[in-house]
């Protein structure tokens, strides 16, 4: 069952959405809302097409030659596929955190305020501000304030995670997809950044592809469960993980497959 | 009785695969030994006949009495400047194409076949690029046998070499980078500009050093486009004629009057020549080892 209807203050709407690699359909008919200021969570098994519908949402897919969108994805209302939007647009008010922490070979203070500087914003106090700013909301200032200048590839794993998290944040987005960002990440790293999380949706409309489902339970909101290519049930992430309306569903968070 | 059949039969063919492993390293290790061998034969050579000449004069003067004294100062300049013009003319066309290639063409039938094309250049024997640069840069567009005519001959030739260097170096920029800018509402052109070139110049550099060294001992694509058997003076600008080390050993060894009496200066020549190239190839090597060592990707 997919309850959209649940979904009261809607800052994305997905409409009758296909997707194609080439050939290959990924994503069949999703039509799928997402609430603002919470935590949704995409889950299902490998291939089920939930990191595809979340690349869908700030146009990451471009980048892949041969693919095809059907259908509309509305951002506020306006629909990103539109022929007018610019994706960078898009893409600037549309952060994302990935799999794999991927900072930029450069300084920790040069790493959050790339994005911002391509922006525009120029004013060395400024930068330092926005930079102390999104590390803190990162839970990273306390560790990095002092060796700003040094190169982010000496961080650990779970600091560069939020490193990019911090990066993502200093572009001010409204929504900030994360692709399974603790899949890379020991546990401690891993609960860090899920507290994080629960931290950040004050702000921030937050949407997470996890394959791990004690992770969707403790941090989202709402849960969306996907099977090949479909949205196969769609509900309070409570609803989900005690009383799914779906067989399917309940055999994938019980462990019967997946 | 078949058990122990069996394991002769095991046993002497374990001993035939052994021979034919000792067999086939032999061979390796002999391939190997014969290019080390013609390498160190062909450098030991050059040295011992050419040592004997070099001198400071011979780097810092001009030659004299028909070649058969002085020095070779005004090859080195003009070898110089012909390597120099090469690599200015070579080096922005060749990474505009690699990025065009790598990153912005649309890869299919077309990015094929200028990839075919491009290959082929490479493969182009350097006298013909010498008769097509006499044709196109000294003849119909006038430029005469000068420094222009021979570095953009040069250019040419040395340009398959760094579009094949900088297409490497920029896919071997993770993607994960580019991902990470353009997910920060960051453009591709000043993704590829702040992020992807940066990280691949290093590999980019590798490939225009690796190139300086071709086109710096090149002889046949400078014979009709820039090289002189002797000039007066040194060049005051980029239409003069100038002499270079390759041509210079060419024509000493098989077109002057005083072949035997000019032996030694072209083993000297030879040897500054050798010595250059492989001096440009060893900063490549440095350049590549320092970038080895930072890199953490």
């Amino acid at each position: 069952m997919i309850n959209n209807g649940i979904i009261n203050n809607k800052i994305i709407e997905v409409r009758d959405v296909h997707f194609y690699y080439g050939g290959f359909k990924a994503l069949t008919d999703v039509t799928m809302d997402f609430e603002k200021n919470k935590v949704t969570a995409l889950i299902g098994p490998s291939g089920c097409g939930k990191s595809t519908l979340l690349r869908l949402l700030n146009r990451m897919n471009d980048l892949i030659d041969g693919t095809r969108v059907e259908g509309r994805v509305l951002f506020e209302g306006e629909n990103i596929y539109d022929p007018h939007v610019d994706p960078v647009e898009v893409r600037r008010r549309i952060g994302m955190v990935f799999q794999k922490p991927n900072p930029f070979p450069k300084s920790i203070f040069s790493n959050i305020t790339y994005g911002p500087r391509l922006s525009g914003m120029t004013r060395r106090d400024e930068l330092g501000a926005l930079a102390e700013q999104s590390l803190r909301r990162a839970v990273l200032w306390d560790e990095v304030k002092d060796i700003l200048s040094q190169s982010a590839m000496m961080l650990s794993g779970g600091q560069q995670q939020r490193l990019c998290i911090a990066r993502a944040l200093a572009m001010k987005p409204d929504i900030l997809l994360m692709d399974e960002p603790t899949s890379a990440l020991d546990p401690i790293s891993t609960a860090k950044i899920e507290e994080l999380i629960e931290d950040l949706k004050k702000t921030y409309t937050i949407i997470i592809v996890t394959h791990n489902m004690q992770q969707a339970a403790r941090v989202s909101d709402y849960t969306g469960f996907f099977y090949i290519g479909k949205l196969i049930e769609y509900n309070a992430t409570e609803k989900i993980f005690t009383k799914p309306d779906v067989k399917q569903t309940e055999d994938y968070i019980t462990g019967r497959f997946g | 009785m078949i058990s122990v059949k069996n394991r002769a039969q095991h046993s002497s063919s374990m001993k035939w695969r052994y021979i034919k492993q000792r067999l086939f390293f032999a061979v390796v290790t002999s391939a190997v030994a014969l290019i080390i061998l013609s390498l160190g034969g062909i450098l030991s050579y050059v040295f011992i006949n050419g040592i004997g000449v070099i001198n400071w004069d011979f780097l810092t003067q001009h030659p004299r009495d028909s070649m058969t004294a002085g020095g070779i100062m005004p090859a080195i300049i003009g070898t110089f400047y012909l390597t120099l013009g090469a690599i200015m003319i070579a080096l922005p066309l060749g990474v505009t194409s690699a990025i065009y290639l790598s990153e912005y063409a649309k890869q299919g039938a077309l990015v094929r076949i200028i990839r075919i094309g491009i290959n082929c250049l490479a493969g182009v024997p350097s006298i013909v690029f010498g008769l097509f640069g006499l044709a196109l840069f000294v003849v119909f567009l006038r430029f005469g046998s000068s420094i222009l005519s021979g570095s953009l001959t040069l250019g040419i030739l040395i340009l398959p070499t760094i579009i094949g260097a900088s297409e490497e170096a920029l896919k071997a920029v993770p993607q994960t980078f580019r991902e990470a800018s353009l997910a920060l509402g960051v453009s591709k052109w000043q993704t590829i500009l702040r992020v992807v070139l940066p990280n691949a110049l290093p590999g980019i550099l590798t490939g225009s050093i690796l190139g300086i060294g071709r086109a710096a001992g090149e002889t046949a694509p400078i014979m009709f486009t820039a090289a002189a058997f002797f000039t007066a003076k040194l060049p005051h600008s980029i239409f003069d004629e100038v002499m270079a080390l390759p041509y210079h050993i060419y024509v000493l060894a098989t077109a002057g009057t005083h072949i035997d009496q000019t032996r030694p200066i072209q083993y000297g020549t030879a040897l500054v020549l050798l010595a250059l190239v492989l001096g440009v190839d060893l900063i490549a090597i440095v350049i590549r080892g320092y970038v080895r060592r930072r890199k953490r990707w």
